[in-house]
């Protein structure tokens, strides 16, 4: 118990004591997509509110999983981050350095250090390149990492190191399957030695027993390489198995925020425990004793979000005060100060801990 | 960490052999270049090859047409008018006496010309509009479209004919009008066919690694979208060859002296039902040329397509 | 009881006699092959599985493993060509449907059996509206009139909990969420009260939170009008959530047959087992997660003797050599496990070891 409150002392943002310093530093990030109407003249409608700000930190080494459901804004975050997309407001401080803003050359030195390993490993690959040339572009694009005489032999190393046999240089990517091109995509990602990988859904196209191959691999380069991961997914499960803290996004906020024990043994935002409780686990006898929440309805549309709490349209617990007033992301005022892995931060007027994951 | 090894060296030994698998009787490390496969897989199609034919056919006779061709295709001889297909005149002769035979061998090099040279044209105009625009997009692609567009629908023939009329008749204008009402399509293409490329996690992913923009438009755009140009241009040869054919049965395109399979139509008309050989033997040639190109633009497609094996 | 009211009283052709003999739907020894560029696929090779009415049946592989193979064979929707049905029989109340003429097999889909598929999206027709395509059903199959059909569509689209029904049967596919369209791919299978509904992988494409809410729905009227369901997944989880029984398929084979709780309990296959070992779970936090070695097989190029024993831990030269056949699996001491069974050389080892 005294355990992980001291992680929860940890993750707790805002100037944690912690022994490390966080590498990314996400600030109130705001992307809004304008909506647009008109033949010629195009007039602005609206806007859809993919990230309506967000923050967190990411710290040297550890893994921060993100999870929600389509539409949260989770994949935009990761666009964000990759500064592929330009922010409306907000920053992201890498190393103290607010990556929003730059651009040119100070921007391509950051890029060295940020990369990213994208979902789909079959539009993730140019198809008219070599396995070779896919891995040694980014030597190309950074001359000054590897010289040129080396390249060959870093790209046959870093094939090595995801366990795909280093002759296959000259082979494209249509003559691998799913899960060796995935490896292939990691591969490109490590070139530079990044500090940092984002990993947009890196598993969910994969075959399961496939899937289980890239997790290790994943886990492994992080230890050898030290490497912070933010993990983007849906699957809860797999996000519980690789990630140090877990973050829930709704909607374009984050809903609720903590190490993986907070979040799934002692979720206090009802959105996250409705989503706990949905998983499917796989065991027939656990099944039985768990209580499933099942919410009604469907995600509102980023373009038109409910006033106050985003959440409160499907929430069981929604009150007038749901409606006026927005919920901060904060430790819940009923665990404020006290010892117990409840007191993390959840963006609800009426958080509480309810368990819905059966303990094992 | 011996667990972490083992269970590593797994998949790489499956690998070995999958990958072994997936490439029939072909020994690893194998090099495969690019161009040998869509070589191998164009080859493989039966109809492409025919294509290829045809079309060899077609520049072999455009380029020897002096010593294939029996006679001077000028030549007039009204002693024998309207000669039905003989040993001598193997075509026959036209109402002037003119030797079907090589005239047809003759028309050939016009075809082979305005259709090569209008497409090039075309394309020339086609993808560097498409590339601005399916690449910039917003003002740049608006504008380049709403011009395609109004290249688009105006007709053909009647924009010919103004060309024709500033420029006179003659096979430049021809070419000329040709290139200038094809570049439209050229350009949708291509527009649409980046536009879709643009928008693969391996554009993002050239992005994400800092490549610059010259970088992500030649070897990530260009290579992916230029296939539907390519089989298309194969195409549109062909289509090429039929409306040039077109203009001079009208009788804007080329001089009705010259030998050209349009032409040969266009006087064989009066003798329709009596002398069927003068118009029959001509289309044939316009037939099979535009076949040997659809066929070879079908073939390039299929090959240039890497998900296809 | 409605049961026999419905098997009675639906038009179409009802096959003769044997209503009550029997399985609702069996499949023995099916084989499906695809003419490919580079050979012969072998996508199915000898499956065997029933249900019966009221059950549900959940086929668990992964891609390529024929699970949806065999689906398609049972509908009599197999792209043909370059799918063919190379041996085997489907008995459907007791008759063989395959060597029924494919007009007598167009009157069984509706009306007999129907199917679900993952993406409803692309399987609704987006130019007509929902109510449209419902009520098409209705008068296709049982002549309805126009507004008899309307009527029944509302009414199916309130079934399956489609709030504000009759407001919105006018609207279109595109018009309807994820989840809703889902609904609206259920109520259409569902229109006809078939005997046997097939799902492909009806929630993989939808929201966590939305998919609690479809399968239980799809529990919930199959309950209700005693259908049987054979749900083809990848999702372990979510077929110990719905399924009685389970047959897991790898490389158009099925390697082992078990009621649910007893697969998860004891797998009697080295490959099922590698499953369960490799997924991770919510309820606890794991170690390293167990990966079964290699990749799923070439259909082009099946491994001989067991097609699993190149990735398998326990493989011995006989693997290579035999394929194993569905052995019954049984208690130490010999006494039968009903139901259950693995096409594993060692299976004893395996679920005793």
């Amino acid at each position: 118990m005294a355990d992980a409150t001291k992680q929860a002392e940890q993750a707790g943002q805002a100037g944690a004591p912690g022994q490390r310093e966080p590498i990314l530093q996400v600030r109130n990030l705001v992307k809004h997509f304008p909506l647009t109407q008109g033949l010629l003249f195009k007039k602005q409608v609206g806007a859809v509110k993919a990230v309506d700000g967000i923050s967190f930190d990411l710290y040297q080494g550890e893994t921060l999983g993100i999870v929600g459901e389509s539409g949260c804004g989770k994949s935009t975050v990761a666009k964000l981050l990759m500064t592929l997309e330009t922010a409306t407001s907000g920053e992201v401080f890498y190393k103290g350095q607010d990556i929003t803003k730059l651009s040119g050359r100070a921007l391509k030195a950051v890029r060295r250090n940020i990369q990213m390993v994208f979902q789909d490993p079959y539009t993730s690959l140019n198809p008219r390149m070599t396995v070779g040339d896919i891995i040694g572009e980014p030597f190309e694009i950074h001359p000054e990492v590897a010289p040129k005489g080396d390249r060959r032999k870093r790209v046959q190393e870093l094939l090595d190191v995801v366990g795909l046999n280093p002759e296959y240089v000259n082979r494209y990517p249509h003559q691998f399957s799913g899960g060796q091109r995935q490896r292939i995509g990691i591969a490109r990602g490590l070139a530079l030695n990044p500090e940092i990988i984002i990993c947009d859904e890196p598993v969910s196209a994969l075959d399961v027993s496939v899937q289980a191959q890239v997790i290790n691999l994943m886990e492994r380069l992080q230890d050898e390489f030290n490497l912070s991961y933010l993990f983007i997914a849906h699957d809860l499960s797999i996000v519980r198995h690789i990630s140090d803290r877990v973050g829930v996004m709704y909607l374009g906020k984050m809903a609720e925020i903590g190490t993986d024990t907070q979040i799934y043994d002692y979720p206090t935002h009802p959105y996250t425990q409705a989503l706990l409780s949905a998983v499917p686990v796989p065991d027939p006898e656990a099944r039985e004793g768990r209580e499933r929440i099942i919410l009604t309805g469907d995600v509102p549309s980023p373009a038109n979000p409910p006033s106050g709490c985003r959440f409160r349209t499907r929430c069981w617990k929604a009150e007038d005060k749901c409606a006026e007033e927005m919920p901060l992301l904060a430790v819940p005022s009923l665990y404020e100060g006290e010892d117990t892995p409840a007191a993390h931060e959840s963006a609800c007027h009426f958080a509480e801990v309810k368990q819905v994951v059966g303990a094992a | 960490m011996t667990e972490l090894t083992k269970s590593d060296q797994g998949p790489d030994a499956a690998t070995a052999q999958s990958a072994v698998a997936n490439n029939t009787a072909e020994p690893a490390p194998a090099r495969i270049t690019q161009w040998g496969e869509i070589r191998h897989r164009f080859m493989a199609n039966r109809l492409a090859v025919v294509g290829l034919v045809l079309v060899a056919l077609l520049f072999a006779i455009a380029a020897a047409a002096p010593l294939i061709a029996t006679h001077d295709p000028y030549a007039q001889d009204l002693t024998n008018t309207l000669a039905d297909p003989s040993g001598d005149h193997w075509f026959g002769t036209d109402a002037l006496g003119r030797d079907q035979f090589s005239r047809i061998i003759y028309g050939s090099r016009i075809a082979v010309v305005v259709g090569l040279a209008s497409i090039f044209l075309a394309c020339l105009i086609g993808c560097v509009l498409g590339a601005l625009s399916g690449y910039f997009g917003k003002a740049i692609d608006s504008a380049i479209m709403r011009v395609a567009d109004i290249f688009f629908a105006f007709p053909l023939l009647i924009g010919a004919i103004v060309i024709i009329l500033v420029m006179g008749r003659g096979v430049l204008p021809v070419i000329i009008s040709l290139g200038v009402f094809s570049w439209a399509t050229v350009a949708r293409l291509l527009r649409s066919s980046i536009l879709s490329v643009r928008e693969m996690d391996y554009v993002t992913a050239a992005r994400a690694l800092g490549a610059g923009t010259s970088r992500i438009i030649l070897r990530h755009i260009m290579p992916n979208s230029i296939a539907a140009v390519m089989s298309y241009v194969s195409f549109s040869v062909g289509t090429a060859v039929v409306a040039e054919a077109s203009l001079s049965f009208l009788g804007i395109g080329v001089s009705p002296e010259v030998p050209e399979w349009g032409n040969m139509i266009s006087s064989a008309r009066d003798f329709l039902g009596v002398k069927d050989f003068l118009w029959a033997y001509p289309s044939a040639a316009i037939v099979l040329t535009v076949l040997g190109f659809v066929f070879v633009g079908d073939g390039l497609r299929d090959a240039l397509d890497p998900k296809l094996r | 009881m409605t049961t026999t009211e419905k098997t009675e009283g639906a038009p179409g052709a009802a096959p003769q006699g044997g209503k009550k003999t029997g399985p609702l739907l069996e499949v023995r020894d099916l084989h499906v092959e695809f003419k490919t560029r580079d050979g012969v696929a072998k996508a199915v090779n000898g499956v065997s599985y029933s249900v019966d009415a009221g059950e549900t049946l959940a086929v668990l592989g992964e891609s390529g493993s024929g699970k949806s193979v065999t689906a398609q064979a049972i509908m009599g929707i197999l792209d043909s060509p370059p799918g063919r049905v190379a041996g085997g029989e489907i008995l459907f109340h007791g008759q063989d449907i395959l060597k029924l003429p494919e007009s007598e097999r167009r009157k069984l889909r509706g009306p007999k059996m129907a199917m679900i598929f993952q993406d409803a999206l692309s399987a609704l027709n987006p130019v007509f509206s929902v109510g449209n395509q419902l009520g098409e059903m209705f008068r296709v199959h049982q002549g309805l009139s126009k507004k008899d059909a309307k009527a029944k569509a509302i009414e199916l689209m309130d079934r399956v909990r489609i709030p504000a029904a009759k407001q919105r049967v006018g609207d279109y596919p595109h018009q309807f969420s994820g989840g809703m369209r889902q609904r609206i791919m259920i109520a259409m299978a569902m229109a006809l009260e078939p005997d046997l509904i097939i799902a492909d992988e009806p929630t993989t494409a939808l929201d966590v939170t939305v998919q609690a809410q479809v399968m239980d729905l799809l529990a919930e009227l199959q309950r209700e009008y005693n259908m049987g369901l054979i749900l083809i997944t990848h999702d372990l989880g979510v077929v110990a959530d719905v399924a009685d029984k389970i047959a897991v398929m790898y490389a158009g084979r099925i390697v082992e047959t078990a009621p649910v709780h007893e697969l998860y309990k004891r797998p009697a296959h080295p490959y099922t087992r590698g499953l369960l070992d490799s997924i991770p779970r919510l309820d606890h936090k794991g170690q390293e997660l167990y990966a079964i070695k290699g990749l799923p097989p070439n259909l082009l190029r099946i491994p001989t003797g067991c097609a699993f024993n190149p990735r398998c831990p326990k493989a011995q030269n006989v693997c290579r050599e035999d394929i194993p056949a569905l052995h019954p699996v049984t208690e130490q001491d010999g006494t039968e496990l009903d139901g259950r069974g693995s096409a594993c050389h060692f299976w004893k080892e395996t679920i005793h070891g």
